[in-house]
């Protein structure tokens, strides 16, 4: 295998008493769509800035193509940034911003046109180049800060929530644009954001922190059906957590049951723990589906579930339509209110069910995730 | 100009009629002195208040006051040499008590803010008893040397001014535009000239402006280290106006003041402008 | 973030160097003598001894310049006032005004306060004085009514007295506020600047007048830029040299004229120094008291 581009080795990072990053090993490779995810204050901008060179780490290396940076002054760095405010220089032009790293490094004035021109056609800002930043939108100004960054052909462009200052639909525009820039230039990314539905549609690698500590490193997809911790699997999208013993525990079926919920778990694969473990099951809201109840008439089976199991009565408390989908909250007995969404897949649909209707809710067995902690 | 139909709204207190007519007193208040003594500096009369008819016939007479003239070019020099050292030192304090933490800062702060807060008159002994007990300024030294101890003096009332305005805009410094320009390959140095100083320039401008009027303004201090060969233009006219009004004092009066609003009309415009362009980039950070 | 002046001793130094000698070699170290001084005793014509008496102070609190302290602090005091109510009225005007009116009002207050002192005290001589623009005006107006007296058959009237307005009190009093009048209206200004204007409308949604809410409303929340500007008018004015010399007669010495008077012509300068002490002590008290007060109404609740 080839040496990654990126290693963080063991790597700790205290301000005074307040540990923000917590023995954190990671490495990425090259030309992956790296991304940084947590919430606020979870150590992700720290690590993005040791790796730039504007912290140093407390204890551990960071290995930037296997050579050790931790001695590199940032601006002696194969990465360059995109920073959370754009960090345009405000009293030079378009042009001047994009050339300064290369003045910087002496390129000659020629190639150095050349190549600016080239950054500007890339991040599609021609003819805007003699404009001075307060003269363009937030769009065009992040635009800049992106050509400024790749002109430099840095081995890693470092993305500091670059898109959390950009109003929703230009937020939605510059994710894709941000996808085919980077297939374009084939350079690796490493972006730090605390919003998930912009690291799951950017990123090919996702590393979730909370208080320092990586909680889990996956592809989009793995993150959020196969969440490895109940704090993944709430803070990507919404779950609904049931707290259980494993009764049943079998190399293929296992059975949860909790006191929460007036129906057993039944999983049609095996789980890692045992019988008697206390495991948590989660289960998102798109996955239960909602069916209307006849008095007299069982819950629909799916999936050969033993009676009994994934399939729980409930009342509808709340409705919310949004638009292409409708979501609900569902009282089961017992008093927890579940999370429902269901596709609005014609246009009455959502007439189906109203407020305080008694329904079915039932999940496939491969639908609820386990989690040991 | 018509008469805007809309009555004035609930806080549109500029458009009502008491605050108005308060206005335009405390407007006559600060203006007419001024606008007298401006306007009978043409006055073809030496005593009476009457108007006798437009001459310039006293500005003839203070250009050619050789005593006039030579306290208004050392008035000149003292400012713009003092602005330059203050706009040095004011400048470096503003960069250290801005970029860095260390022990004594309170201190340095507290004891940089005294100049601007201690009276003039017991600022003026001290650079009396300073310069006539620790540092005696040779006399007859060439010009502009012999104005040494006058610089040295508004220097230090100036320069914490200077500091303060520059800390104040330095205060709205993105430092992410620093760490740009250090991820784009600048050294300290470099960072420094490229982004730092540009981000100060507007604040130089006030600061050397407010340095330079305080500069031209002061009086007291300067009476306290002036000697016989080194009169500036205050205490010059300090001595004539002690005996009496006269259109002379008016016309040398009034070219200081037309100084004064170019300067400050120039001052405006450079610094209005800069500031308004800086005021667009976003300072947002979490 | 400030960054320790350790992880870059080398620019930190070097930046630090200058002012930080400027400040203790031209300012500290003068101000430190004259300090010195205070505590010293005249010995011939130009030695001082520095005894560490304390009699230059009990001789600045006897009763003759205990009075002029007083005095001086009283002028001051009413100097203060006179501009705060001058002044409050423009500061709402310019902060209630339009965003381009704004800059102008600005503009207008601030113009006289960056013309030279001397200049706008001498203008102020100029109006007031016995031949000055308002005696004039009095004396031509009194000929008017001479004449139309005699002209009704009246016996004509007695000869123009012209009004003393000059050298005497009210003119030091008029000329502090005429020259301090600007130091008051900015920090005001700026005050009620960051007032939140939806703060006054709700006061005037909820049925209180303008002045009720003005009173009721704006002056708290403007307390401590009401402080700050009575600090900045108060300081100086008790300082005034210029002003009470010039404008002022025989019996409006402030106790700048006195310090004045002991360094360049009675020649008594530990006297001076002792004065001069305790006026810089009285100022630190206003800084600390107006600190003070602003602490306390930053503090919630």
């Amino acid at each position: 295998m080839a040496v990654p581009i990126i290693t963080f080795e063991n790597v700790t990072k205290r301000f005074g008493k307040v540990v923000a990053v917590d023995n954190v090993s990671l490495s990425v490779e090259e030309g992956e769509f790296f991304s940084l995810l947590g919430p606020s204050g979870c150590g992700k901008t720290t690590l993005l800035r040791m790796l730039a060179g504007f912290e140093m780490p407390t204890e551990g290396r960071i290995l930037i193509d296997g050579q050790d940076v931790s001695n590199i002054p940032p601006n002696r760095r194969p990465v360059n940034m995109v920073f959370q405010s754009y960090a345009v220089f405000p009293h030079m032009s378009v042009a001047e911003n994009v050339a300064y790293g290369l003045k910087i490094e002496g390129v000659p004035a020629p190639e150095r046109r050349r190549r600016v021109e080239e950054a500007l056609d890339l991040v599609q800002l021609h003819g805007l180049a003699d404009r001075k930043p307060d003269q363009l939108s937030g769009g065009q100004r992040q635009r800049v800060a992106l050509a400024r960054a790749l002109v430099k052909r840095p081995r890693v462009l470092l993305l500091d929530e670059p898109l959390s200052a950009l109003d929703a639909k230009l937020r939605e525009q510059m994710r894709t644009e941000l996808c085919t820039l980077q297939e374009k230039v084939g350079i690796t990314f490493m972006m730090v954001t605390h919003d998930q539905d912009e690291a799951l549609a950017l990123a090919s690698r996702c590393a979730v922190m909370n208080r320092g500590l990586l909680q889990q490193v996956a592809t989009p997809n793995d993150l959020y059906e196969f969440p490895n911790s109940r704090f993944v699997a709430d803070f990507i999208g919404s779950v609904n957590l049931f707290e259980g013993v494993l009764a049943v525990d079998e190399p293929d079926q296992a059975v949860i049951r909790s006191a929460d919920l007036a129906a057993d778990i039944y999983l049609d694969h095996g789980v890692t723990g045992g019988r008697g473990t206390t495991v948590w099951a989660a289960l998102r809201p798109e996955k239960i589906e909602l069916s209307k109840y006849v008095e007299g008439v069982g819950p629909p089976v799916i999936d050969d579930a033993p009676a009994g199991s994934n399939s729980v009565r409930g009342i509808i408390r709340h409705e919310a339509y949004l638009g292409s989908e409708s979501t609900y909250e569902v009282e089961i007995p017992g008093g927890r209110r579940l999370k429902v969404l269901r596709s609005n897949l014609t246009r009455w649909d959502q007439e189906d069910f109203s407020l305080g209707e008694t329904v079915w809710l039932s999940w496939h067995a491969c639908s609820p995730a386990v989690l040991l902690s | 100009m018509a008469q805007s139909p809309t009555p004035p709204g609930p806080l549109e207190y500029l458009r009502r009629w008491p605050l108005q007519v308060w206005l335009l007193g405390v407007g006559t208040f600060l203006y007419a002195p001024l606008l007298a003594l401006v306007a009978f500096s043409f006055n073809d009369s030496r005593r009476n208040i009457v108007w006798k008819g437009f001459t310039l016939k006293y500005y003839a007479k203070v250009f050619h006051d050789a005593a006039l003239i030579e306290a208004f070019a050392n008035s000149l020099t003292i400012a713009a040499i003092s602005t330059g050292i203050s706009l040095l030192l004011g400048a470096l304090a503003a960069l250290v008590l801005w970029r860095f933490r260390f022990p004594g800062k309170a201190g340095l702060d507290g004891a940089l803010g005294l100049p601007i807060v201690v009276p003039e008159i017991c600022m003026g002994v001290a650079m009396l008893v300073f310069f006539a007990k620790v540092l005696p300024w040779p006399q007859g030294l060439v010009w502009p040397l012999n104005l040494g101890a006058i610089i040295i003096s508004h220097v230090s009332f100036s320069f914490p001014f200077v500091a303060v305005v520059v800390r104040a805009r330095m205060a709205s410094f993105n430092r992410e535009l620093e760490e740009a320009a250090r991820d784009l390959g600048a050294g300290e140095l470099q960072t420094l000239r490229d982004v730092i100083l540009p981000h100060m320039v507007p604040s130089l401008i006030a600061g050397g402006f407010l340095a330079f009027t305080l500069s031209l303004d002061d009086f007291v201090i300067t009476f306290f280290t002036s000697g016989p060969d080194t009169v500036t233009f205050p205490v010059k006219v300090y001595s004539m106006v002690r005996f009496s009004v006269t259109p002379e004092v008016n016309a040398a009066s009034t070219i200081l003041i037309v100084l004064t609003v170019i300067l400050t009309a120039i001052a405006l415009r450079l610094q209005g402008n800069q500031v308004a362009a800086a005021a667009h980039q976003p300072v947002e950070r979490g | 973030m400030e960054q320790s002046w350790k992880s870059a001793r080398g620019i930190f130094a070097a930046a630090l160097a200058l002012p930080l000698f400027w400040l203790v070699v031209f300012f500290l170290f003068p101000l430190g003598i004259v300090w010195l001084y205070s505590f010293g005793e005249n010995r011939g014509l130009t030695d001082i001894a520095l005894t560490g008496t304390l009699s230059n102070y009990l001789r600045a609190l006897e009763p003759l310049y205990l009075k002029i302290f007083v005095k001086s602090a009283g002028i001051a005091a009413l100097t203060t006032g006179l501009c705060l109510v001058i002044g409050f009225p423009v500061a709402l005007a310019i902060t209630f005004a339009p965003p381009k009116a704004k800059g102008w009002l600005l503009m207008f207050i601030m113009l006289p306060f960056w013309t030279n002192l001397l200049i706008r005290t001498y203008a102020l001589i100029a109006v007031l004085r016995n031949e000055g623009y308002i005696n004039q005006s009095l004396r031509a107006g009194w000929g008017l009514a001479n004449g139309l007296a005699t002209r009704l058959g009246q016996a004509p009237l007695a000869s123009f007295q012209p009004v003393e307005l000059l050298h005497n009190n009210f003119a030091v009093v008029l000329g502090l506020v005429y020259v301090h009048l600007p130091f008051m209206v900015l920090p005001l200004y700026s005050a009620l600047d960051r007032l939140d204007t939806s703060l006054l409308e709700a006061s005037l949604d909820l049925g209180a007048g303008h002045l009720r809410t003005l009173f009721r409303i704006v002056v708290p929340l403007a307390l401590p830029g009401i402080a700050s500007g009575v600090l900045i008018t108060f300081i100086p004015a008790l300082g005034a040299y210029l002003t009470p010399d010039l404008l002022g007669g025989p019996d409006s010495q402030m106790i700048a004229s006195v310090i004045e008077r002991q360094f360049k012509r009675a020649n008594d300068w530990p006297f001076g120094a002792a004065m001069s002490f305790l006026l810089m002590y009285l100022t630190f008290i206003g800084i600390a008291i107006q600190g003070a007060l602003s602490r306390k109404s930053r503090e919630p609740g």
